[in-house]
């Protein structure tokens, strides 16, 4: 998979604090593009960056009913119209029989589909990317803009950053 | 109104850095003697069960003590017995999870490996009872050439296939989505091009940007709110493998929320053996997993026990109450009859003895409360013993009555499989990170910070 990825300028911060500060200064800034880079889930990050709420229960929602749903179709075609077999006088179609199939197959579709959604909105796998510094997973926080977000100009985002007490600014590849 | 002052999760008043650094510090480091020496003797271990079970594959399942009438024997025992463990891991991960409880966070990790291991550890034993497991694929509704010819899905055994199925692969999946992001904090610390790659693989390439970490906590919530009917729909359809059979002993309507009682029972019993091990082994996780968490988890051990003891005595009341004459005798003989033995084995290791937790003192002591992890283990395996021999061996016609003939290979595969759940268990405590490296940053400051919420 060749991943084109973008130039622009990115800045360290050392506290939770400072990054969510700078997200909401850097949008209120105007840019679009930018994203924040944290170790872990930082609360209050996605009001700051202006991140919608993830759209992916629609699709857990859609594909837990098709599970529930092929496993209805699974077992009615296959105990009442494939080969219909009298086991204990009970009819063909015994749905009751049929639910915890039903259950177990939504909550595999719901599980699994989940997740494959969740690799692909966020581009995953990626093999070997760019990373701006080795600290971002661990204990630093960053923001990126991408040289083609509106108004970039490095001069400017530089100066930007160093006044929200960026502890480095760089050229970064992400 | 904030009079109840919290204890802090993470003891020591740990930074960012130091989090990262205690958690990875046994992948990154050379193994000490100790878990070698725990790692050489489950894997001989293991090893003999590997022996045993192709022993018992190449000779058949004659070699075990199940006969008539006891079709059911060691293994399916085992099988309920391993399967159970794993629900606690779940409970912890996702139904805590969902109650928004964060002491969860530093002990998630861990319980949940203990499901995926307990998991695999169960799921061989039914594969292998069948007797000729290279016909297993017989349990799966694929198109074939006998007609095609169905599996019967009105058969709690079959609910059982995918019950068991499901909750394995979102068990592991679960798991894993939760490790991605720890993945790559040990890639980004990777001194060596070994281990930059594996992690990086594992890892997926995850950077942690904004975007990213907002999908990351809905889909972890979605499979959190997923895990949670599942693994109540996991126990009860074992249990409707015994209760919707016409045996008495079996054909009670108790034993769906029974089973995933004593369940998460057996569970938390396990947990709490492991935990006070890994504490032991790795010292600096003891201000990640406190005391304060050790007691909790002793709280669930008595509360769930409790339940568990409620429902020994209301089998009993029914048993009288219904009237069914077979149903009372069944119980008359469970606990006066040949296996009367393993019955009071049971209830003293699974409600007399959980009762000591009503004392502080005994909720916080660490040596005591591995001791009672240990009964309740053991408590619980007879638990499944008893319902599945006792209900067998004795049951309506004097003619078909008869003891099980318990073989060296049913205590081989027993033991055998503690092998195999220990050699995944060590495996992944030098391998995997075994506390939460991104769940754990985000309450670090809980009980340190004063007239919050």
């Amino acid at each position: 998979m060749a991943q084109k990825y973008k130039i622009g300028t990115a800045a360290i911060f050392s506290t939770e604090a400072e990054v969510l500060k700078a997200a909401a200064a850097v949008r209120s800034a105007g840019f679009q593009k930018f994203d924040a880079i944290t170790p872990y889930p930082v609360h209050g990050m996605e009001e700051a960056c202006g991140i919608q709420r993830s759209w992916i229960p629609y699709v857990t929602f859609v594909m837990g009913i098709l599970g529930c749903l092929a496993g209805w179709a699974l077992t009615w075609w296959t105990s009442a119209v494939s080969w219909p077999l009298n086991i204990g006088g009970k009819p063909f179609h015994s749905l009751p029989a049929f639910i915890p199939i039903m259950f177990e197959l939504t909550v595999l579709f719901a599980a699994l589909s989940s997740v494959a959604v969740l690799l692909w909105a966020c581009g995953l796998p990626k093999i070997n990317p760019p990373v701006i510094h080795p600290d971002l997973t661990s204990h630093k926080f960053g923001i990126f803009i991408p040289n083609d977000d509106s108004g970039y100009d490095e001069r400017k985002v530089e100066e930007l950053f160093r006044g929200l007490g960026a502890s480095e600014i760089k050229k970064a590849e992400f | 109104m904030s009079q109840m002052k919290r204890n802090p999760l993470v003891l020591g008043r740990k930074s960012l850095k130091d989090i990262t650094e205690d958690i990875v510090a046994p992948v990154e480091s050379f193994p000490s003697k100790g878990w070698l020496g725990l790692f050489l003797s489950a894997k001989t271990l293991f090893i003999f069960y590997i022996i045993t079970l192709g022993l018992v594959v190449s000779t058949g399942m004659g070699l075990l003590g199940v006969n008539h009438p006891n079709a059911w024997g060691t293994m399916i025992i085992t099988f309920v017995f391993w399967i159970g463990i794993g629900h606690a891991g779940t409970l912890i991960s996702a139904i805590l999870f969902l109650f928004r409880q964060k002491w969860r966070t530093s002990v998630a990790r861990t319980a949940e490996a203990m499901t995926v291991f307990a998991v695999m550890t169960a799921g061989l034993f039914p594969l292998l009872h069948t007797g000729r497991p290279w016909l297993d694929f017989w349990l799966f509704p694929y198109p074939n050439q006998r007609g095609p010819l169905w599996v019967n899905f009105r058969s709690p055994l079959l609910w059982d296939v995918f019950a068991v199925s499901t909750y394995a692969t979102v068990s592991m999946v679960f798991w894993y989505i939760g490790m991605v992001p720890d993945f790559a904090t040990i890639r980004d610390r990777a001194k060596n091009k070994i281990r930059y790659m594996m992690y990086g693989a594992l890892s997926l390439g995850w950077r942690g940007t904004a975007k990213n970490w907002s999908h990351y906590e809905m889909v972890y919530l979605l499979l959190a709110g997923l895990s949670t009917p599942l693994v109540l729909s996991v126990h009860t359809i074992v249990s409707f493998d015994f209760a919707v059979s016409n045996l008495p002993g079996w054909h009670t309507t108790i034993f769906p929320p029974y089973f995933v009682a004593g369940a998460i029972f057996s569970g938390f019993g396990m947990v709490v053996t492991l935990m006070t091990l890994v504490r032991i082994g790795f010292p600096e996780f003891k201000n990640y997993i406190t005391l304060d968490h050790m007691e909790v988890m002793n709280k669930i051990i008595m509360a769930t026990g409790l339940m568990v003891g409620y429902a020994y005595g209301s089998e009993f009341f029914v048993a009288w109450y219904s009237g069914n004459l077979y149903e009372r005798a069944v119980f008359i003989n469970r606990a006066f009859g040949d296996y009367g033995w393993s019955y009071w084995c049971m209830i003293s290791c699974n409600v007399l003895i959980p009762q000591l937790f009503w004392f502080k003192k005994i909720r916080r002591s660490i040596p005591i409360m591995f001791v009672i992890s240990i009964f309740v283990n053991i408590g619980m395996w007879f638990e499944r013993f008893v319902i599945t021999v006792t209900s067998l061996h004795h049951d309506f016609l004097p003619s078909s009555w008869g003891n099980y003939a318990w073989s060296p290979y049913d205590t081989a595969i027993l033991a055998g499989s503690f092998g195999m759940f220990l050699t995944l268990f060590l495996l992944y405590l030098r391998l995997f990170p075994a506390i939460s490296i991104a769940e754990v940053k985000p309450v670090i400051n809980v009980g340190y910070e004063e007239g919050k919420h």
